[in-house]
């Protein structure tokens, strides 16, 4: 697939959780948007915008009530999500979420590398493919290449985050998925991972979506932000405009979005006050 | 002596039984209660088709494919169609108690007469040794007959135990050791962790049937009742295993619950002797177990009350 060709379509995505029950929730209300090969679009918005919602929808860890995904020209809405994962590469917000965590780090890895071929009787770990697993763990410089052997639930957040982007990427993925995967570690530690996946982003050239809650992120990675507010995506950042954005700008867009928002709950407020 | 070396008999047959239910109970983390039924089904499957004059190694490996297609049914109510996993359990235990009775037409299939593998055993001892009578092992004086079973079975065992091993170190075993650690991670890595339920606990009812079918060739007999109390038992001898090797590898897990099996065996053996109540056996079995799954919670509190004085 050539740089600049759309690799995902989305069109008109509508999902609605419980629906009819005093708990639904309108999470997606027609989605649609192009995602480039080779972009690293940065999904932010509200919390309940539905952003990390239209990343599961990617993922399929549901299937939408109505519209349609495109991946490479075919259409994966109806797709299990274990058949489209082998296509995607995806780190989660709970950094325990992307391991076996009884299970070794050498292990881990040995069915991240699996993914997408055959899984065989074979034996998992060799001498050989351990050693390969050495070697890409220590450019992580986190000292854990040595510990191989070391149930993954030993380690910290931090270290399991990172060893997750580099399992979510072991098979160059088409697209990496990434949900606030910096969202649950300490200031230091989440800048290390973000360096971390602006180097693993670049070097493979991954197309990658991202969801953030942190506007530093949203100005300094990627070249395209998608907001979203009340499951539609209401402003559309492009690379050119990116460059002279500042976090005060994004801010704005942001308080512009709540503001016309607030009429709505307010006049409901008022109606109901006055015919109920 | 000859109790012993039965009970260590009886032992080594019931660890395929302990390592199946490792396979439910500690991999996929899956209290699955079908084994009731499942080790009666391979004995009843065993039983009734040796009654009909066919191999008993035929026999024995209907056993097992009964065993594993009792457990893929609970796997299939449970994977998908979201049936509470101790209910899709209780649900084809329950079944195959008809089912059971069905296949051997009556309530017990006596196989005393009839030849069974262990037929093939008592042959082996013949031609090994044309006047067995009994040898000393360590000043007890032991059956060749029994000794001969006990080395033909541990060797079995041991080969079924490291063919376990094997399968659970394979990318294949691996990938549905993730299942049961983290059904989201592996899912995400592109693995169908439904079939992965589906086809584990078939393999560890699979392993169970077969306990049951040999056990029936053992003792000589297969009964509906056989199975009551064995998912139980077999708990007993994984958290035996376990407290006997101190190690998380699965490999030495596997072994732990062989030895745990056979160690069991050789304690309820004991204590019957000491003139326990055999009523009594399950009875403290469960308690046993019950013990041995609460001790951990209650050692974490009292280790952590000095603790908390500390910072004080």
């Amino acid at each position: 697939m050539t740089t600049g060709n759309p690799i995902l379509r989305i069109i008109d995505l509508h999902k609605t959780f419980h629906p009819g029950t005093p708990n639904e929730v309108r999470a997606l209300q027609g989605v649609s948007c192009e995602i480039r090969c080779g972009s690293f679009v940065i999904l932010v918005g509200t919390n309940g915008s539905g952003k990390s919602t239209l990343l599961n929808a990617v993922a399929g860890t549901f299937v939408p009530d109505t519209g349609r995904i495109l991946l490479n020209n075919v259409d994966i809405t109806r797709r299990k999500e274990h058949e489209r994962a082998i296509r995607f590469g995806r780190v989660f917000q709970n950094p325990f979420s992307g391991t076996a965590p009884d299970m070794t780090i050498a292990e881990n890895i040995a069915l991240a590398a699996k993914k997408g071929s055959f899984r065989g009787f074979g034996l998992a770990l060799t001498a050989r493919n351990k050693e390969a697993f050495r070697n890409k763990i220590s450019t992580l410089n986190m000292g854990i290449e040595d510990r191989l052997d070391t149930p993954i639930g030993k380690l910290s957040g931090g270290q399991r985050q990172a060893l997750t982007l580099l399992m979510a990427s072991w098979v160059k993925p088409e697209i990496l998925l990434l949900d606030e995967h910096t969202a649950a570690l300490d200031p230091k530690t989440a800048a290390k991972v973000v360096q971390l996946t602006r180097e693993i982003v670049e070097k493979d050239q991954l197309t990658t979506l991202m969801v953030t809650h942190s506007m530093q992120q949203a100005i300094h990675l990627g070249d395209r932000i998608l907001m979203l507010h009340q499951g539609r995506i209401v402003k559309d950042i492009s690379a050119d405009e990116k460059k002279n954005l500042k976090v005060k700008d994004l801010m704005e867009f942001f308080d512009e979005v709540r503001r016309k928002d607030l009429i709505d709950p307010a006049m409901a407020e008022m109606l109901r006050q006055n015919y109920v | 002596m000859s109790l012993l070396a039965g009970s260590v008999i009886i032992g080594l047959i019931l660890s395929l039984l302990a390592m199946g239910v490792f396979i439910s109970f500690r991999i996929f983390n899956f209290p699955d209660i079908t084994v009731e039924g499942s080790i009666t089904f391979g004995a009843a499957i065993t039983a009734a088709i040796i009654q009909l004059d066919i191999h008993p190694l035929t026999a024995t490996l209907l056993g097992f494919l009964g065993g594993f297609l009792a457990g893929m049914t609970t796997g299939i109510l449970h994977a998908k169609f979201k049936i509470n996993s101790l209910l899709a359990g209780i649900l084809v235990m329950t079944a195959l108690y008809s089912v059971n009775l069905h296949v051997m037409g009556k309530s017990n299939i006596p196989l005393l007469t009839r030849t069974t593998l262990f037929t093939y055993v008592e042959k082996l001892t013949l031609w090994c040794f044309p006047d067995p009578a009994s040898v000393s092992v360590a000043g007890w004086n032991v059956q060749i007959r029994d000794l001969m079973v006990l080395v033909v079975l541990l060797i079995a065992i041991m080969l079924a135990g490291s063919l376990l091993r094997w399968f659970f170190r394979s990318h294949f075993g691996t990938a549905m050791r993730a299942t049961g650690n983290n059904q989201n991670m592996i899912r995400a890595l592109g693995v169908n962790t439904d079939w992965m339920i589906i086809l584990g606990l078939g393999l560890a009812n699979g392993m169970i049937g077969l306990s049951g079918s040999l056990l029936a060739q053992y003792q000589g007999f297969a009964d509906a009742q056989m199975g009551i109390g064995m998912l139980v038992w077999g708990l007993a001898s994984v958290i035996i295993g376990e407290a006997l090797i101190n190690s998380r590898s699965v490999g030495m897990l596997i072994t732990g619950a062989i030895m745990g099996s056979v160690f069991f065996r050789i304690l309820v053996a004991i204590a019957l002797r000491l003139g326990m109540n055999p009523n009594d056996l399950k009875l403290i079995t469960a308690l046993f177990v019950l013990i041995a799954l609460v001790l951990p919670t209650v050692v974490k509190k009292f280790k952590i009350k000095p603790l908390v004085n500390d910072n004080r």
